[in-house]
């Protein structure tokens, strides 16, 4: 697999970078306080805060692994949009924005701080910063090892050319420079694929072609005809479709469980909106992103369905097959790309590859300079110093942010192993915390060490599912099952969204008991602004319809329930 | 207080845009096999020129007229 870039496609590309720099560089002598670095001043219009509350989530997983899922699972794979994303981001806009916003947090660590305790913020903001740095190095390691196999550039230089690009934006720009490239980002994103998935469309014979090419990937694994072009028809029996689950632990593990976590509670993605110059763009921003979040399936996994498709009735020659003999699917956009673009466009969607990766790395980045400053940093080890001291901090948290990004770029390369054993930490943390949010701010009787214990209580549900559960066929060992082979699952993924549904379960639970036996220590008016039934409701009877949180919720909602009634 | 995003972003796509629109003039109609036929350089870009300038022209209105007064609605 080789892409030839010419040197128009080289411009193309050097423009993006100059631009990007630009961009942190116009922003430099905004940056005064704190407050402009860490928080754009809260200064940001909804439309942008929007675009790039989708951009940071785009991080290496979105356009290369959901294509690839795309071509593995088929159409299924929209439940990832469909269930998995728009939900969360209406119930975060319309319910939980009020509190994040309201209370005047900095980050989601402090939100926890004021509503619970110390410990359950600091338990928070030290897995989250962790887990921040890893992903954004899992994510330069994923753009350096594409870039070597791709066009032959020297992984090193992969690496360095982009960590430092990231680097100088946000140490020059702060948060502003992160979002403003972003947004820049996401048109990038758009506008680069557009076209790949109209030609691969077009070349396949539209959507009524795919159907009948699909019909074939899916018979020949043994599933029924629509498996790949239909969402929800096969999901009856785990047995029936390619991702080995059922509806039931898809709607309440996927759509419930981890979704709620990630969209409603993950600081990379809050922070975009916490930064929002008004209290109704804030909660406008969730929905101005889900509106894109919805059609994206047509631009990332539309290609790798119809990647699939080709490969099958071409005898298997379009994708490269793997050493298991297993085509490799992560090649699906890089294939397609060079298959279909010529040179000229080719420059835009190699750009717009190259765009992907790095704004996930830079939302990585930023929600770890935030929460290290504030909540690690400024909380106990350096309190009460003058604000520009945590400016400095901020950018020098910048700095290793980064330096800490590439070292475990290269642990990944390096030891596989302990990326996966990571990730698997990280899963056992991230998978109870929505229940915390939930009973913190719709429950004023949850108390800080209900909070605190429910969430090591869910961690430690999820460990311990995790050693008695493990995917058919599977050897014991990191990926499950090392206490004892006690339930088995037809898919990692299966077993994965069933090990959030105990953890959230057990979370939910034990905070509940252990606020009720202990004293609520927070007056109600400490409570104010962060429980539900303590504050005072909000109206937008005075904005337009289409500003309207609750009104324009409804609207993408239907069109949410509407897209999957049409692909089931 | 920050520059509008507008500009930068009608900049950057109206110069891909034009480099586009240029390539496709300017390359024989066999590069063009592989996007099936379509000179899908001059096509698109065409649509990253209207988008770019769009951008531009919206960019520039604004910034003849005085800043809207900023949101001063109390949160609640």
């Amino acid at each position: 697999m080789h892409i030839q870039l010419s040197w128009t496609d080289y411009l193309i590309l050097f423009v993006y970078f100059a631009f990007v720099i630009g961009i942190g560089w116009a922003l430099k002598r905004r940056m005064k306080g704190s407050n402009d670095f860490f928080m754009s001043g809260r200064s940001i219009p909804a439309w942008v805060t929007g675009l790039a509350f989708l951009s940071a989530n785009l991080g290496a997983q979105e356009v290369i692994g959901m294509a690839a899922s795309g071509a593995k699972y088929g159409i299924m794979t929209s439940h990832f949009y469909w269930v998995g994303a728009i939900p969360a981001m209406v119930f975060l806009a319309i319910f939980m924005m009020p509190f994040y916003y309201g209370s005047k947090a900095r980050s989601v660590p402090e939100y926890l701080r004021l509503r619970f305790d110390e410990k359950t913020r600091g338990f928070n903001a030290i897995s989250f910063a962790a887990m921040t740095v890893f992903s954004s190095g899992i994510s330069l390691h994923a753009l350096a090892k594409l870039l070597e196999t791709l066009v032959g550039w020297d992984y090193d230089v992969c690496i360095s050319v982009s960590a430092f690009i990231v680097l100088v934006y946000i140490f020059l720009g702060g948060l502003t420079s992160a979002i403003y490239n972003e947004v820049l980002q996401f048109f990038m994103i758009v506008l680069g694929f557009a076209p790949l998935a109209f030609l691969a469309l077009k070349d396949v014979g539209g959507w009524e072609g795919l159907k009948l090419k699909l019909a074939p990937v899916a018979t020949s694994q043994g599933f029924a005809d629509g498996t790949w072009y239909e969402s929800w028809a096969h999901m009856g029996s785990p047995a029936d479709n390619p991702m080995g689950i059922g509806w039931f632990g898809m709607v309440m593990g996927l759509g419930f469980v981890l979704s709620f976590g990630y969209w409603c509670t993950d600081f990379l993605v809050v922070q975009r909106a916490m930064v929002a110059n008004s209290m109704s763009a804030a909660r406008r921003t969730p929905l101005i992103a889900a509106v894109p979040k919805m059609l994206f399936p047509a631009l990332v996994i539309l290609p790798g369905m119809v990647a699939i498709a080709l490969h099958h009735a071409g005898g298997g020659q379009l994708l490269p097959i793997g050493a298991d003999g297993t085509p490799d699917y992560n090649m699906t956009i890089p294939t397609l790309l060079g298959k279909y673009l010529p040179t000229g466009l080719l420059g835009v969607g190699f750009t717009a590859l190259m765009a992907s990766f790095m704004s996930g790395m830079a939302g990585n980045v930023t929600a770890f300079n935030t929460v290290w400053t504030y909540d690690i940093y400024q909380s106990y080890i350096a309190p009460k110093r003058t604000d520009n001291h945590y400016l400095w901090m901020g950018r020098m948290a910048t700095v290793f942010g980064i330096l800490l990004s590439v070292g475990a770029a290269y642990l990944a390369s390096k030891f596989n192993n302990i990326m996966d054993m990571l990730q698997l930490v990280f899963g056992f943390v991230n998978a109870p915390l929505f229940a915390t949010f939930l009973l913190g701010m719709f429950w004023r009787r949850a108390t800080g060490h209900g909070a605190f214990f429910g969430l090591l209580g869910g961690t430690l549900a999820a460990m311990l599912f995790h050693g008695l559960a493990h995917t058919r066929g599977a050897l014991a060992g990191i990926k499950g099952s090392w206490i004892s082979p006690r339930f088995e699952f037809a898919s990692e993924m299966s077993q994965n969204f069933w090990m959030a549904i105990v953890a959230f379960t057990a979370c939910l639970l034990l905070t509940i008991v252990i606020s009720l036996a202990t004293r609520q220590t927070k007056t109600p008016d400490e409570l104010k602004g962060l429980v539900y039934s303590l504050t005072p409701k909000l109206k937008s009877e005075d904005e337009p319809w289409y500003q309207r949180p609750v009104t324009v919720g409804v609207i993408v909602m239907g069109v949410a329930v509407l897209l999957n009634l049409l692909f089931w | 207080m920050n520059f509008d995003l507008r500009l930068p972003i009608g900049l950057l796509f109206t110069f891909y845009g034009v480099v586009l629109v240029i390539v496709g003039l300017t390359t024989d109609k066999e590069l063009y096999e592989r996007s099936l036929g379509i000179n899908i350089n001059i096509i698109w870009g065409l649509v990253l020129f209207v988008f770019g300038a769009t951008m531009l022209l919206l960019s520039l209105k604004s910034a003849r007229r005085p800043p809207p007064p900023p949101d001063s609605r109390p949160p609640h």
